[in-house]
């Protein structure tokens, strides 16, 4: 383990960000959407941890588990949202709800 | 209060004459506010009061006659109120203030003197004839009792400017009888002649007023007092009044205080409302426009003798008798037995003014008190022939009417008698002496003028006696005698006795009252108005009085000056009686044997008859072109024109031009101003329509201009940073 | 005297009271009419009754202000203005004339019918404003006052006025505002000046001559500046020619009572300011507007003399009866300026007699004309006649009205003009100006006794066969002003002996 440099982590990290970036720019679908979301914040909890083992304590550890917690919850409320969206519109596209927009 | 003697005057004297001045003024009060409601309308009262007047006034006329001390005695409200160290009586001052502000004090008082007292005599006596023989003439005129209340106001008025000792006071009576005057004249003010005549009395007599006025203000801001003794003992003490008083400028004061005179007093060219005047009742013009008012001025000039310089009293003499003479000529073309009246009033009013011009002060203020009584009786007497002839007044429908009205014609026949100047009738004693004085002037010309000037007054009116004589019996001989020519006339009675028994007193006067005046070389009478009714005289030293008139700074005549005095006496009463023989003789021929026709005549002197018709077009003047066209219809519409166009069209233009600007200031505000702010939100509407193209309302977009500007950013910290 | 009772509650009680009155009418219902006018007279009534008493209490022989009627409070600190009150000989009499008139006005109002409510509450406003600028000693407080009396004359004019109420009621308010622009900026100047507004120290410091070294403008000094600004204030509402133009319209379309107002006081609040601040405070700049000294106009007595001659002559031609009374006003306040023109003391003496014979006489004149309009309903001279025939009771208070109008002597007013014109005279630089004015005296006579004829004279006009005479409330109107023009007449010491000692101390000025 320690011989694996701290860039390697922070490369998959990114490349999870990316990814996740990726998802939420170009998707229509919020599922996707909520899938990309779950990515960045999987970067940024990958990150947390990379930091903890290398910065020497163990702050970043229970930040990434707070992480994993929240993004659970998120997952059910957004969810929820979704789900709601579906039954008004009958898809779960991003630009349907458009009810305030002008 | 000190009793009442007959040696000496004192409080008690003062208080008569309050009395004597206050009665009427109760009696103007009392009729004024509850007189319809008094028994007989309260005639009786005011009868009443103006004979106790009557009595109070004889009794202080009687002290004066037997009065053995000054000649002159005056006395202000004052008495003595006690001795003092040096043994000088202590006067106190009793007066009144009316007006007291710094430098202007003024403090009502009483002159009495013996031309006080006659006058008041003269005043209280035909005021009393003329209230009785009111009751008759007046008798069942709706304003019965406005009538004798405003008798009693103008007998207020008149006998306060006579008892008066001060300018100021004076002029207020004087404006007062002026306002009596105008209420009576304008009595029947339902008739518009009446009405007009009394406005036209009151303005004529104001133009006169204003002269007064001006002449008050002279004297007053020279010598700094009113009161007539004080004026006259500043003028004798210094006539320069330390050098703020010219020559010249003291003639224009006494000719501006003469021109009250002229409005008062009818001289021409101010004598234009006394003919109007007669509109008025009879009795008051008997009262007032004859006997007692227009004599105020003569009253005035006698009283301010000293004041006049030489040449203002050429000036004053001039008018009279031309006044004397144009008004004279008037009396013949007349019809209406008042205004025949009216002018032989005006010209013997001009007698009096002219004796006083002359320096016969004695004989004009002598004429003033015979005339008052006998042109008294005249217009009684024509009160009488008008209220017999159910108010007709033209001589042409009367005549005959001496033997329907005997005691009416015998009245007015003495009247004429003495106003004509027969001999041994008081008109006689006093026009004689007028002329002689005016003869004397001639023989020893003053210093006012060329020497030539001083001629005339004599000729003018010894040619006024004789046409005198000629329009008073034309009048008595066109009412009294002939046929009667109209059904007035047949119908004509003698008036009620309360008429008839005034003029009966005034006839017994008229023939009389010369008793008081005989002149000493005629060797019956008195010489009391000779003696003690002279003018007032200063005590000058000559360098300082070089400008005042020589009659009242020194009396001591010369040889020759003496000798001419003596003749002018026998040449004017001889000349006088000539010619008042003719003017008789004359009238005779014209009216009476009817040897000659007045219309022949007036038709071979057509334009003189027609000027005469005309009065001399001074009314065409005055009223015509001056009040009329001038004033009323040019002067005041120009100026209400240039007021209402031109002031006011300046005022609102300065608005228009106002409102102008503020709509030009309102573009300006809803352009520049306005558009301005409109401007800042139409580049922010345009502004927006652009930048609400980046408002999409989708997260991806913003997500992703977040992220190109984060790549931006990071881009540029790592190439400048 | 010494240890005097302080008498200061007493004046401003005069303006207080007004005031009270209006806020009681103002919370009346406007159906009450009887109720508020009653009010109206209480409220007018008792500062009447007040007045008189001050007037009788007040000391004749101290010069300048009363000291037992004068207080002083602070009112704004910052700008040193004060509410200080007081009054000497030359307000006093102004001050009863101003009680009894509005007394009196309310009378002559009784008939007005429509906005009861609002209309006295003006006119009680009206006396409080009026009343203040008299008594006021802060030449901010006077300011005040001076606008406070515009407003309420606005509306009265306004709205119960004649047929062009509106166009006389702006000309008038715009006339007068101008003239009080002109003012504010003087008050402005002196305050910054002087740091004070107290006007007795004011008079002091000009008198002094402490105002001829302000700053100069155009090369005129200072005090001529402030001179002849405050002389144009006070000259609109004198008012002379040329400023004259508002007062026939304000006259003609006002109700009577405010055309009795107008004429009785508002013109004297020109006078007296003109009096208080241009010849008292600014001495030095009067001598050279008056024609006194080297360099000098003789302005002031040219406008005095066309004033009144001027206003004579157009009074000859009017028609209408109340424009002829309003342009007599014009000729007979030229009185007052021509004998403030003379600087001496008979002329000063004149003038303040004549402001307070005028109000009573041009206050009688107005109820007189009120009486016949409100029989006939115009007020046409030649469409009536013969009057005295049906009217007998008012045609003898006319009579003694018009004849107090034209100066007969017995009557107040031949006393004022006479000291006018006498003290013109006596002075040398309106010499031949004094007798230029008493030619006027013949033309007065003139229109006063023509109208006099044809509105009384003559044939009774036939539509008038059943016109009746004055009523009670009529004659209990005209009757205090024809008593007091009598009275005055032969007693004018009643008035005169108030006003004598502080007017010498004005006329010491001049000597």
């Amino acid at each position: 383990m320690d011989g694996i440099p701290i860039h390697f982590y922070l490369g998959v990290s990114a490349l999870l960000f990316f990814l996740g970036l990726v998802t939420i720019l170009a998707r229509r679908n919020l599922v996707y959407i909520l899938l990309g979301v779950e990515l960045i914040l999987n970067a940024a909890s990958l990150n947390f941890v990379t930091f903890s083992r290398y910065g020497g304590n163990l702050d970043g550890q229970i930040v990434s588990i707070f992480v994993i917690i929240l993004a659970a919850a998120e997952a059910a409320v957004a969810l929820a949202i979704v789900l709601n969206i579906y039954n008004v519109f009958k898809n779960v596209d991003v630009d349907t709800p458009s009810e305030l927009k002008n | 209060m000190d009793s009442f003697s007959l040696s000496q005057f004192g409080a008690f004297d003062l208080a008569l004459m309050l009395v004597i001045l206050l009665l009427p003024l109760l009696s103007f009060v009392i009729l004024i506010f509850v007189g319809r409601k008094l028994p007989r309308q309260g005639d009786w009262l005011a009868t009443m009061n103006l004979s106790i007047c009557l009595g109070l006034a004889l009794l202080l006329f009687a002290k004066m006659l037997v009065h053995e001390e000054a000649p002159e005695l005056a006395f202000r409200s004052a008495a003595v109120a006690g001795v003092d160290a040096a043994g000088n009586g202590v006067i106190e001052d009793y007066n009144p203030i009316w007006v007291d502000v710094i430098g202007f004090v003024v403090k009502p008082g009483i002159l009495f003197d013996n031309l006080t007292a006659i006058m008041l005599v003269v005043v209280t006596l035909i005021s009393t004839l003329v209230h009785f023989f009111s009751i008759g003439y007046m008798h069942g005129d709706p304003r019965y009792s406005r009538y004798f209340a405003y008798l009693g106001l103008f007998t207020f008025s008149m006998i306060g400017l006579i008892l008066s000792d001060n300018l100021l006071l004076l002029y207020v009576f004087w404006e007062l009888v002026g306002v009596s005057s105008f209420l009576l004249i304008g009595f029947w003010f339902e008739k518009p002649s009446a009405a007009s005549a009394c406005v036209k009395a009151f303005i004529t007599n104001r133009v006169g007023d204003f002269g007064f006025f001006i002449g008050i203000a002279i004297l007053f801001t020279s010598f700094g007092v009113l009161g007539y003794h004080e004026l006259f003992s500043a003028l004798s003490a210094d006539p320069t009044a330390g050098g703020t008083l010219s020559a010249g400028l003291l003639t224009a004061a006494g000719v501006l205080l003469f021109m009250g005179a002229v409005g008062k007093s009818a001289q021409m060219p101010l004598h234009i409302w006394l003919p109007d005047a007669m509109e008025g009742p009879t009795p008051v013009s008997a009262l007032i426009h004859a006997a007692t008012m227009v004599a105020a001025g003569v009253y005035l000039v006698g009283r301010l003798f000293v004041v006049f310089t030489p040449e203002a009293l050429l000036v004053i003499a001039l008018i009279g008798a031309l006044t004397a003479i144009f008004a004279a000529f008037l009396g013949i073309v007349m019809h209406d037995i008042k205004k025949v009246l009216a002018y032989s009033t005006i010209s013997q009013l001009g007698y009096m003014i002219a004796a006083i011009g002359v320096g016969a002060v004695t004989a004009g203020l002598f004429h003033l008190m015979t005339h008052a009584f006998f042109k008294a009786l005249l217009f009684l007497g024509s009160g009488s022939v008008i209220y017999g002839m159910h108010h007709h007044q033209d001589m042409r429908e009367m005549g005959g009417l001496r033997k329907k009205m005997p005691i009416t014609f015998a009245c007015m026949f003495i009247a004429t008698l003495a106003i004509s100047g027969v001999p041994l009738l008081s008109g006689f004693l006093s026009k004689d002496a007028i002329l002689a004085g005016a003869l004397f002037q001639w023989m020893v010309p003053g210093s006012g003028g060329p020497a030539w000037l001083y001629a005339l007054p004599f000729v003018l009116l010894l040619m006024a006696a004789g046409v005198t004589s000629f329009y008073m019996f034309r009048l008595i001989f066109l009412t009294f005698f002939g046929e009667t020519k109209s059904e007035h006339a047949d119908h004509a009675h003698e008036s009620p006795k309360v008429m008839t028994v005034p003029l009966i007193v005034l006839a017994v006067l008229a023939i009389g009252s010369g008793g008081l005046g005989l002149t000493s070389h005629l060797g019956i009478g008195t010489h009391w108005f000779n003696d003690h009714v002279a003018a007032p005289t200063l005590d000058v030293n000559e360098p300082n009085g070089a400008f005042l008139n020589t009659r009242s700074t020194e009396l001591v005549l010369t040889e020759d000056e003496e000798h001419a005095e003596h003749s002018s006496h026998t040449i004017a009463m001889i000349c006088s009686l000539l010619v008042a023989g003719t003017g008789i003789f004359l009238a005779c021929c014209f009216y009476l044997w009817r040897k000659l026709s007045a219309a022949k005549v007036a038709a071979v002197l057509a334009p003189v008859h027609r000027t005469l018709e005309n009065k001399y077009y001074f009314d065409n003047l005055f009223v015509g072109v001056l009040s009329k066209k001038v004033i009323v219809g040019g002067l005041n519409r120009f100026l209400w024109w240039f007021d209402a166009t031109i002031i006011d069209g300046i005022v609102n233009l300065t608005a228009r031009i106002t409102r102008v600007l503020a709509a030009i200031q309102g573009l300006f505000d809803k352009i520049v101003v306005d558009g301005l702010v409109n401007l800042v939100g139409l580049v922010t509407i345009v502004w927006g329509f652009f930048a609400q193209r980046l408002q999409t309302g989708r997260i991806q977009t913003y997500l992703m201009m977040f992220l190109i500007g984060f790549v931006g950013l990071a881009a540029a910290f790592f190439l400048i940073g | 005297m010494e240890n005097a009772m302080d008498l200061s509650p007493l004046l401003t009680a005069l303006w207080v009271l007004p005031i009270v009155g209006m806020a009681i009418v103002l919370m009346m219902p406007s159906r009450a009419s009887e109720a508020i006018k009653t009010v109206a007279a209480f409220f007018t009534g008792i500062p009447l009754v007040i007045a008189v008493v001050l007037y009788f209490m007040f000391d004749r022989a101290a010069e300048g202000f009363q000291e037992s009627m004068t207080v002083a409070f602070k009112w704004i600190e910052q700008f040193n203005i004060e509410y200080y009150i007081g009054v000497d000989g030359i307000s006093m009499p102004l001050v009863l004339l101003t009680q009894l008139l509005m007394f009196v006005a309310v009378f002559a109002s009784w008939n007005i019918d429509k906005g009861v409510k609002g209309y006295f509450a003006m006119l009680l406003l009206l006396t409080a404003g009026i009343t203040g600028v008299f008594v006021s000693l802060d030449f901010f407080l006077f300011y005040v006052f001076w606008e406070l009396m515009l407003l309420p004359m606005y509306f009265l004019i306004g709205i119960w006025g004649g047929p062009r109420r509106e166009y006389a009621a702006i000309k008038f308010f715009l006339y007068t505002l101008a003239g009080s622009i002109l003012m504010l900026i003087v008050l402005i100047a002196v305050y910054l000046s002087a740091g004070t507004f107290r006007i007795p120290e004011l008079l002091a410091m000009g008198q002094a001559g402490q105002f001829a070294e302000g700053p100069s403008l155009f090369g005129l000094p200072f005090d001529k500046w402030m001179f002849v600004f405050l002389f144009i204030g006070f000259a609109v509402k004198v008012p002379l020619f040329p400023f004259h133009t508002w007062l026939p319209d304000a006259h003609v379309e006002a109700p009577t009572a405010i055309s009795v107002v107008l004429a009785g006081i508002l013109l004297k609040l020109g006078g007296y300011g003109l009096i208080r601040f241009n010849f008292q405070m600014l001495p030095d700049a009067a001598k050279w507007l008056c024609g006194v000294g080297e360099g000098s106009i003789p302005l002031i007595q040219w406008l005095a003399v066309i004033s009144i001659l001027y206003g004579a002559f157009v009074a000859m031609a009017q028609t209408d009866f109340k424009k002829m009374v309003a342009y007599s006003s014009v000729s007979h306040m030229g009185y007052v300026i021509l004998g403030l023109a003379a600087l001496n003391n008979l002329g000063f003496n004149g003038a303040a007699f004549q402001m307070f014979t005028h109000g009573l006489s041009s206050a009688a004149l107005f109820l007189m004309v009120g009486v016949v309009y409100d029989r006939a309903h115009h007020r046409d001279i030649n469409g009536f006649g013969g009057l005295a025939l049906k009217m007998p009771v008012y045609t003898g208070l006319s009579a003694v009205a018009l004849f107090a109008g034209l100066g007969l002597p017995g009557l107040a007013n031949f006393v004022s003009e006479v000291m006018c014109l006498l003290g013109g005279y006596q002075a040398e630089h309106t010499r031949y100006f004094a007798i230029a004015a008493a030619a006027g005296v013949v033309f007065t006579a003139g229109y006063i006794l023509w109208a006099l004829q044809r509105v009384f004279y003559g044939k009774l006009n036939e539509k008038y066969q059943t016109m009746p005479d004055v009523n009670g409330r009529e004659i209990f109107t005209l009757v205090p002003f024809i008593a007091l023009v009598i009275l005055l007449g032969i007693m004018p010491g009643w008035v005169l002996d108030w006003m004598k000692v502080s007017l010498d101390g004005v006329a010491r000025l001049f000597s």
